[in-house]
């Protein structure tokens, strides 16, 4: 009884294709980088991808990396390094993990694919400041290493309503851009190209909600553990075919899961919102002690920020100036406590759980008294645990299990 | 008749409690936790039942509590000091309250409604700044027994601030103090305001208050500067410290005990 339960996480089927289209997707990268052709844009998450794919470039995604340096625990590697040539402890982890691990000259993906020896070679950085500051510095500080341009959009951030000028001037840093990619690149922006890679987009992302709603069902079919690995075609894929082949697939699935009644967490008991971060580094770990607690992680801002309602063909800047900037993260504390609450009626959670990750303060919405608020509107039990996205070193793995499991033990006390 | 055993396995200290059916106390224990939890659990265990006095009867269950508890090879059940400090101190002070524990390592604030059902915690963060490791790594700097804290701190005539933020920052703090003269009776009053302080910044402390924990237990000096901070009395159970085992106890008296629970 004193032992903790062992448990096994179900395995999604899919996941084997999705490995190989990520494979696909990294060796295309790698050879366009070896080659000098196509060229090869970085770009940040919520960037302007589909401009960026109309204008024939590779996209590749640092925070993609970064993610995946949290979730092989070799973060911790190299966050010192960027710590060491002054990039503070206190910024962003994906970015001192990322740039350390660029100094060291390692990367996951040699590990993971062979052949490959390092991240693609950029020919042009793209960000856009919707996600937070750190992405200009992360994609400034290889601007300087690696000499090659930076640009970006700058994003008004801490939104309520949404006004055109906030969009307008999105429009307007999109078109300014597209003179200098088009010399990159070698191509001319053509529209009709930009309104192709967004219908793709648009039917990714709308699969992505599909799959994301399949939670909706009791039990869930899919865990938030198991979504973080799968929205991996939605970040970096999304604007190109493969990723909506998948989601067809995977979309397929998890309906026969809910058909058959068949939850990611076998007994679920519990429903329980995650806001924040993923903490990369402990994600199967989690993943397994919440199956021990027969509780379903099941809904997240974090997975569903890869969903994006406003991208319209019809009218390509407008729509994609919106899609990015009517984010959670853009903006501001009624909205997200709105949004929030909505989620919560959607999917019938019966807890929030606020990761406070302390290198991403942009993504831990508990820092202004909403999971106080939340708890007292929605008359539900809100939890926050400390721990970070990358840097183990902020995250205390027995504080963090003993307050999820008297979180718990509160939920199922009569 | 039978037994009931809460063993609270904390960073610094195990505490064991027994009780029988009717929730009358057979017998206690605190010893050190160590590095080896389980064998602390044994001799706490050991321990409670020489101080019953032969009062223990050879049936008995465990469940064991606090960060070692999945350690207690022995324990039929186990569940966190989270919800087993509301139970124990729901027991003693049976109406809505806040529970301060400040235990070794952490400080919880738990807040328990008028049934005894708990509403919501917050632990400290990593830091143990407030906490009983605190005031012992102080205590070692300024070469003071941590059984003195109390009388000294009680003899100071004025309070000086120190932060609350982080134990390494207000060592250091400490050593501005110290050059500046100030007596070792004030610092240490200066430290026990540092853990007020810590617990009002996690919470805003309304309503009944109760406090528990071996730093309690060993400085009611400090609940008294608690009291003053607050405007109000603060109840505080028997044997605070063992407020976490005794919450065991109960728990696995409902487990085990049946209607009697």
């Amino acid at each position: 009884m004193s032992e903790e339960k062992k448990v096994a996480i179900k395995k999604i089927q899919a996941t084997g294709l999705m490995r190989k289209l990520m494979a696909d997707y990294f060796y295309e990268l790698d050879k366009a980088s070896k080659e000098g052709s196509p060229k090869v844009a970085w770009c940040t998450s919520v960037g302007p991808a589909e401009l960026l794919l109309s204008l024939g470039f590779l996209v590749y995604y640092p925070e993609n990396h970064g993610a995946m340096l949290g979730a092989t625990r070799t973060a911790n590697n190299y966050i010192p390094v960027a710590n060491a040539i002054g990039y503070s402890p206190d910024i962003c982890s994906y970015l001192t993990s990322d740039v350390g691990a660029f100094i060291k000259k390692e990367t996951p993906l040699s590990m993971a694919y062979e052949g490959i020896e390092g991240v693609p070679k950029p020919d042009i950085l793209v960000y856009n400041t919707n996600q937070c500051r750190d992405v200009q510095e992360w994609f400034s500080w290889y601007s300087r290493e690696l000499k090659v341009p930076a640009m970006g959009i700058s994003t008004y951030r801490n939104i309520g309503k949404i006004e055109n000028y906030h969009l307008e001037s999105i429009v307007n840093q999109m078109k300014d851009m597209i003179s200098p990619l088009e010399e990159i690149s070698g191509q001319k922006f053509d529209i009709d190209k930009l309104r192709h890679f967004l219908t793709l987009s648009y039917k990714c992302t709308q699969l992505w909600k599909k799959i994301l709603e399949t939670n909706t069902a009791r039990p869930a079919p899919m865990s938030f553990f198991d979504a973080t690995i799968h929205m991996g075609p939605a970040v970096v894929l999304r604007g190109n075919p493969q990723a909506v082949e998948y989601y067809n697939v995977l979309l397929k699935e998890l309906e026969e899961r809910v058909a058959n009644k068949e939850g990611a967490v076998e007994g679920e008991k519990f429903r329980l919102y995650w806001e924040g971060m993923p903490i990369w580094g402990k994600l199967r770990d989690l993943a397994e002690f919440f199956i021990g607690l027969e509780t379903a992680v099941i809904a997240s801002t974090y997975c569903n920020s890869w969903i994006f309602e406003a991208f319209d063909p019809k009218d390509p800047f407008m729509s994609i100036a919106r899609a990015y900037t009517e984010i959670f993260i853009v903006r501001d504390e009624n909205y997200k406590e709105k949004y929030i609450e909505e989620m919560v009626h959607k999917y019938k959670i019966d807890g929030i759980l606020f990761h406070d990750a302390k290198t991403c303060p942009n993504n831990s919405n508990n820092r202004y008294g909403m999971p106080e608020r939340l708890e007292k509107k929605l008359n539900i039990p809100v939890l926050t645990i400390n721990g970070d996205l990358n840097d183990m070193r902020c995250y205390s793995e027995e504080q963090a299990k003993t307050n999820i499991e008297a979180f718990i033990e509160q939920l199922g006390a009569k | 008749m039978n037994n009931f055993v809460g063993i609270d396995v904390g960073a610094s200290t195990t505490k064991a409690i027994i009780i029988d059916e009717k929730k009358e106390v057979l017998g206690y224990s605190v010893v050190n936790s160590g590095a080896d939890f389980k064998a602390a659990a044994e001799k706490a265990l050991k321990k409670s039942k020489e101080d019953s006095k032969g009062k223990v009867s050879n049936k008995y269950s465990v469940l064991a509590t606090g960060y070692g508890r999945r350690n207690v090879s022995f324990a039929d059940q186990t569940r966190t000091e989270i919800s087993c400090h509301a139970k124990g101190s729901f027991f003693h002070f049976s109406r809505a309250h806040t529970l301060i524990d400040i235990g070794g390592q952490d400080s919880k604030i738990i807040k328990v409604n008028d049934s005894g059902k708990r509403t919501g915690f917050k632990m400290n963060r990593k830091c143990a700044a407030g906490t009983g490791a605190f005031l012992e790594e102080i205590a070692n700097r300024l070469q003071v027994k941590i059984g003195k804290l109390n009388e000294l701190a009680k003899k100071a005539e004025k309070t000086i601030q120190i932060g609350s933020y982080c134990t390494v920052f207000t060592a250091t703090e400490l050593l501005t103090k110290i050059r500046e003269g100030i007596e070792v009776k004030e610092l240490i009053k200066g430290i026990f305001d540092s853990v007020v302080k810590r617990a009002l910044e996690m919470d805003p402390l309304e309503g009944n208050i109760v406090m528990t924990g071996g730093v309690v237990a060993f400085n009611p000096f400090l609940v008294n500067m608690f009291e003053e901070k607050l405007d109000k009395k603060i109840f505080v159970p028997p044997l605070p410290q063992l407020t976490g085992a005794m919450g065991a106890a109960l728990y696995d008296l409902e487990a085990k005990g049946g209607k009697n629970a």
